[in-house]
């Protein structure tokens, strides 16, 4: 049985974590740009990037001061078994929130929309934002927490299926340039495609592609890896950096995730994951221990599963060479 | 590691700015910033513009950079405050504010995220005797809550929170920054965002535009958002 307490105290751990420490695979990401990029004044934005990293690491201090807007991934082993329900899960994920937004600290950027209150803890309606999956033959409980950053770089479009490949490479030039010029969206980023399922599902898919995937990690339907490579490399050849600057540092990775869709229509979003690219997880086992890792592995063959049935992550591990 | 961003020029600024040191600034230099800062975006501008609030005592004899920000910090039980980072927000949005403010306030240097208009500058900016500093980035939170060495004052906390309250930073080393316009109005990203407009045509050659447009869509890809 899965405490209360001991949810809370992964949710905190992985909150305190995710402000400070930059993830390992973006910044090897980052400190490859580095060596490649020839813009003078997009270097130098890199390099002060890389050494903003490690400042927030040695000092325990939010590697950006806005911490974005916090919010969680919880994935439930079918087997688990969770001492005070899902109801006390999502109680301990906003306590959490709360302590977390005090003593790291944490800017409280959470507000009513219209009357701009405050409760100066990052809780409020309908926020921390709390996404749930599952997954089958588990007994364990992980939990993500993403530090999503950016009033920008994030469109949506409806495409129709005669638009192509062609009108998926426009309308991801079109977000990246827009939000690119002055460096709105924060760039390089690892930018999340998200690719048909309904018009709310294509804007999930594409955040959760851009957060929850590592830098270097590919989609296991081999074409759609290809289009991620193709993508990624169309980005960066836009002729613009960092901060918008002349430069060829625009995107660190990208990533699509698909959902069956509407047989007339292709919707399409694009999301940037910015140069604070928090994300932290944790594993509570059923014994009660805490597990920390950078990379969520939220994308389990069970998630993406096609028809009624699914393979198990062994049956598939056991398949791919 | 690579050499190529050795190749800009680093200029340390004392706060309050003089007319002398600010002549010197040119787009692309890297700014390191002492002595006193103090942050105003809406809340401020809102208080003292537009309710006729009185600025603190002293504030424009101590600093004359207003940064465009809100800091990461958290109020101790014992009253002190805790400042972990401090990004800057996005400058655009201030726009309509900045040329009441320059009479106001004084402020000849004005630091936040991504610049303001070329058209800003050369209205607000230049007649009031102000460059715009951009931080770098954005994300150099850390780097730049070093550089504060303590929490000078703080105004208005209460009435507008920790995110919108004016905080008056003592800074050392403070930066970096990259100069954007300089006192005639040159700006850094007009400069590039031109230089990398020539090469759009080229990246969407021939991809054709989706069947189903979007009200009020362009293909002139020299706009931008701001
Ligand atoms: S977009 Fe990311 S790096 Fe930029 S200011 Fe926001 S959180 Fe910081």
């Amino acid at each position: 049985m899965i405490g209360n307490e001991i949810i809370e105290q992964a949710a905190y751990e992985v909150m305190c974590k995710a402000a400070i420490d930059i993830p390992d695979d973006y910044l090897g990401g980052i400190k490859g740009m580095v060596q490649r990029e020839e813009g003078t004044l997009s270097c130098f934005v890199l390099r002060s990037m890389v050494e903003n990293y490690e400042a927030a690491s040695t000092d325990r201090r939010p590697m950006c001061a806005d911490t974005g807007l916090p919010r969680y991934y919880v994935k439930v082993g079918n087997e688990a078994r969770i001492g005070g329900g899902f109801v006390g899960v999502e109680r301990a994920l906003r306590s959490a929130t709360a302590r977390a937004t005090h003593d790291v600290p944490l800017r409280p950027n959470r507000v009513h929309p219209l009357w701009r209150t405050d409760h100066d803890n990052n809780v409020g309606i309908n926020a921390p934002e709390i996404e749930w999956s599952f997954e089958p033959d588990a007994d364990w409980v992980e939990i993500t927490t993403v530090h999503k950053g950016g009033l920008f770089g994030t469109d949506y479009r409806m495409l129709f299926p005669g638009d192509g490949i062609d009108g998926i490479k426009r309308f991801y030039l079109d977000t990246l340039v827009a939000f690119g010029k002055r460096g709105l969206a924060c760039q390089p980023a690892i930018v999340g495609v998200g690719l048909g399922g309904s018009k709310d599902v294509s804007m999930v898919l594409g955040k959760q592609a851009a957060c929850l995937r590592t830098v270097g990690d590919r989609h296991p339907d081999p074409r759609i890896a290809a289009l991620e490579l193709e993508l990624k490399a169309l980005g960066n050849d836009i002729g613009m950096g960092a901060m918008g600057f002349v430069g060829s540092s625009m995107v660190i990775d990208c990533h699509i995730e698909v959902g069956h869709t509407h047989t007339g229509g292709m919707p399409m979003s694009v999301h940037t994951f910015c140069l604070s690219s928090r994300r932290a997880t944790a594993r509570v086992g059923a014994d009660g221990t805490i597990e920390p890792r950078t990379d969520p592995r939220w994308f389990t063959p069970y998630m993406r599963r096609e028809t009624v049935e699914w393979t198990s992550e062994a049956q598939s591990a056991r398949k791919s060479p | 590691m690579d050499g190529r961003s050795a190749e800009l020029a680093q200029v340390d600024l004392r706060i309050p700015a003089a007319p002398e040191d600010l002549e010197k600034l040119a787009p692309g230099n890297v700014v390191y910033l002492d002595g006193m800062v103090y942050t105003a975006r809406e809340g401020v501008y809102r208080k003292v513009l537009e309710e006729g609030a009185p600025l603190p005592d002293g504030l424009a004899a101590a600093s004359n950079a207003n940064f465009h920000c809100s800091p990461a910090a958290a109020r101790e039980p014992d009253g002190t405050f805790n400042v972990g980072g401090v990004t800057a927000t996005a400058s655009f949005r201030f726009s309509k504010w900045m040329p009441r403010w320059f009479e106001v306030s004084g402020a000849k240097v004005v630091i936040g995220k991504g610049g303001m208009s070329g058209p800003d500058y050369r209205e607000h900016f230049v007649p009031a005797g102000a460059v715009y500093l951009t931080t770098v980035g954005y994300g150099t939170g850390a780097l730049l809550g070093r550089g504060i060495r303590r929490v000078h004052d703080v105004h208005w906390l209460d009435e507008l929170g920790i995110a919108q309250a004016m905080w008056v930073f003592e800074v050392e080393r403070f930066g970096p920054f990259l100069v954007d316009s300089d006192l005639a109005g040159n700006s850094l990203f007009e400069e590039q965002g031109r230089l990398v407009n020539e090469n759009l045509d080229r990246v969407y050659a021939g991809l054709r535009p989706p069947a189903l447009r979007r009200y009020g869509e362009t293909d002139d890809r020299e706009e931008e958002l701001i």
